[in-house]
């Protein structure tokens, strides 16, 4: 059933890179099955690519051997797996109890006036996508919200523009 | 954190993997079973089941199926809850040891650690501390020449507060979506690929160690009520030092706010509190003088200890409000699975914000009523809707007023 479909599509998928198909055949060796690996592929090639295009998603079902719609069933479901573009800095929010009963919204509404974006947006100079995430687990440094990999805390107005001004020096 | 972890042999140096060496010594799994049930661990993760029972669950014996999993819950994601990163982060050592433990007792070679997508922090500090007890022998092959092997791997999650829910998280972990399963059967009788598996919360964990090395009496002299050992406890909000600290069992909540939080932050006062994050029901200034410990919260509190993380609602912020974010939190991370949850949850949200909007009404009070009802326990498939009419429910009954000013000023009354 799934070749029949990939069949159908195949010529869509990209070809996955050297570096993914290390990293997918070591993960492999983690779990007994290729459906447990198809959502670390999922991750893996997100990390080289910055999302999941249908043309990888097409790939990994293909490399996998596992359905189309399952994996697209598996992609759609969890929030860390990007379906669209997102901008070369992903910023995680955090909209949960705390950082509100903190003002955190009067901060979020700051930092989107700033970069002119709302939830799910991305700035037109593809530097940054705005994405709001459950409880980042420091609730006692609230506001917080997370850049790439990194966690800034106690966030402030003032805070927002030094934060913002470091990841576009960063860029230029 | 204040300080990074310490290295192995720091760890070591401070009665580190000593309970493996207690083990090793001559400990069969089934003593290590019975320590455990006599110590009077309860889980860490928020349900408080007792640890031992759990892993009695667990068949044993040449006919069970010979693969075991034990698996982590380190997807540490209830609103409010930030106990668990500050254990990974700050001592991962201590949650390998009480995992070789754990496995060790009910037989698993493999452990998963499903762990939060977010938690980079941890996953330096963890990927670091699995290097180092191969190193020594802690992990791989015939552990400490107790014929015992076992391999740990790190499981960084893709999402979802329902991976929180030990079925969710099993079917994440086989790569599916994290939809629950039906119960039974249980996880310890079928659980990840159909074998017999565990699933232990981060915290549960690391009390493992100390009770094995210092034994049974030394933990439970540890807690000063009704429950044995000590407890992660953290309060956030606006209060003067928020933050998280180790506490025994039993202290008063009043000690928790006050001394170490320093109580509210200067022209504030305490409306309210949810205990142990966002799935338990509010209590009030009046119980204060209580003691955290799992029966007393529940029986004279009217809620449940759960996580051990309070968040403090002050008086100058709406309750409306703040039950309305975690109704929109909520309605968010329902995985859609059964309807309750699936149309009830967004109902409630969409009524929340009408209230905010001052559209609120007296007949939107009566369907969040209902609602409180039928999203509660027993009328779902998991515990997530349940949890979501706790502060639902608790917060209809004791800001009644508030609900009622905003539909009669059509307004936030706490905004100007």
């Amino acid at each position: 059933m799934s070749s029949q479909v990939i069949a159908s599509t195949k010529n869509r998928a990209r070809v996955l890179t050297e570096a993914e198909i290390s990293e997918i055949e070591h993960e492999k060796t983690l779990y007994p099955d290729n459906q447990a690996v198809g959502l670390e592929a999922l991750k893996i090639v997100q990390n080289h690519q910055g999302w999941v295009s249908d043309e990888s998603l097409l790939a990994i079902a293909e490399y996998l051997d596992l359905s189309v719609a399952d994996l697209e069933g598996v992609a759609t479901f969890f929030n860390l797996i990007y379906r669209q573009p997102v901008g070369k800095h992903v910023i995680l929010y955090c909209d949960s109890v705390s950082c509100w009963i903190c003002r955190g919204d009067d901060v979020r509404n700051y930092l989107s006036d700033k970069l002119n974006i709302d939830y799910g947006q991305t700035t037109e100079d593809n530097e940054f996508t705005l994405i709001p995430v459950p409880c980042l687990g420091d609730c006692n440094n609230a506001p917080v919200m997370m850049v790439g990999q990194d966690l800034h805390r106690n966030l402030t107005k003032a805070g927002i523009d030094e934060i913002i001004g470091q990841y576009r020096n960063k860029s230029a | 954190m204040s300080r990074p972890p310490l290295e192995i042999g720091a760890y070591e140096a401070n009665d580190g993997y000593q309970s493996l060496h207690t083990i090793a010594a001559g400990m069969s799994a089934a003593d290590v079973l019975e320590t455990i049930k006599s110590s009077g661990l309860k889980g860490r993760g928020g349900a408080g089941f007792p640890t031992g029972l759990k892993w009695s669950f667990v068949p044993q014996g040449e006919s069970s199926p010979q693969q075991k999993y034990l698996v982590v819950n380190a997807d540490e994601m209830e609103p409010g809850t930030f106990k668990d990163r500050l254990l990974m982060e700050g001592d991962p050592h201590l949650l390998l040891e009480g995992m070789i433990i754990s496995a060790y007792t009910i037989g698993a070679s493999k452990a998963y650690i499903f762990l939060r997508g977010e938690y980079h922090g941890s996953v330096k500090t963890l990927t670091k501390a699995i290097a180092e007890a191969y190193d020594k022998g802690y992990l791989g092959n015939n552990i400490l020449g107790t014929g015992f092997h076992l391999d740990i791997i790190l499981h960084t999650s893709a999402g979802r507060y329902i991976c929180g829910e030990e079925t969710a998280l099993l079917n994440a972990l086989e790569g599916k979506r994290a939809n629950p399963r039906a119960k039974p059967p249980f996880p310890q009788v079928s659980g990840l690929w159909g074998k017999p598996t565990i699933v232990n919360n981060v915290e549960t964990l690391c009390n493992l160690p100390g009770i094995i090395t210092y034994g049974i009496d030394w933990y439970q002299g540890l807690g000063v009520g009704a429950d044995a050992g000590t407890k992660m406890f953290g309060v956030s909000g606006r209060v003067k030092n928020p933050g998280v600290w180790e506490m025994p069992l039993g202290v008063t909540i009043r000690e928790l706010l006050e001394d170490k939080a320093g109580g509210l932050q200067d022209g504030l006062g305490l409306k309210a509190f949810l205990p142990g994050g966002g799935s338990t029901d509010f209590m009030l200034p009046e119980h204060l003088d209580l003691a955290l410990d799992y029966d007393e919260i529940s029986q004279k509190g009217g809620s449940r200890l759960a996580t051990g993380t309070m968040i403090v609602l002050d008086d100058q912020t709406c309750p409306v409000g703040m039950i309305g974010n975690l109704m929109k939190f909520f309605a968010h991370e329902s995985c859609g699975f059964c309807t309750p949850c699936r149309d009830g949850l967004p109902w409630v949200d969409t009524i929340f914000r009408d209230f905010e909007a001052g559209r609120g009404s007296e007949k939107d009070l009566n369907i969040l009523k209902e609602q409180v009802d039928y999203m509660g326990p027993g009328r779902t498939f998991c515990a997530l809707a349940p949890g979501a009419t706790a502060p639902l429910g608790s917060g209809l009954r004791y800001f009644e007023d508030d609900f009622k000013e905003h539909i009669k000023q059509k307004r936030c009354t706490f905004k100007d």
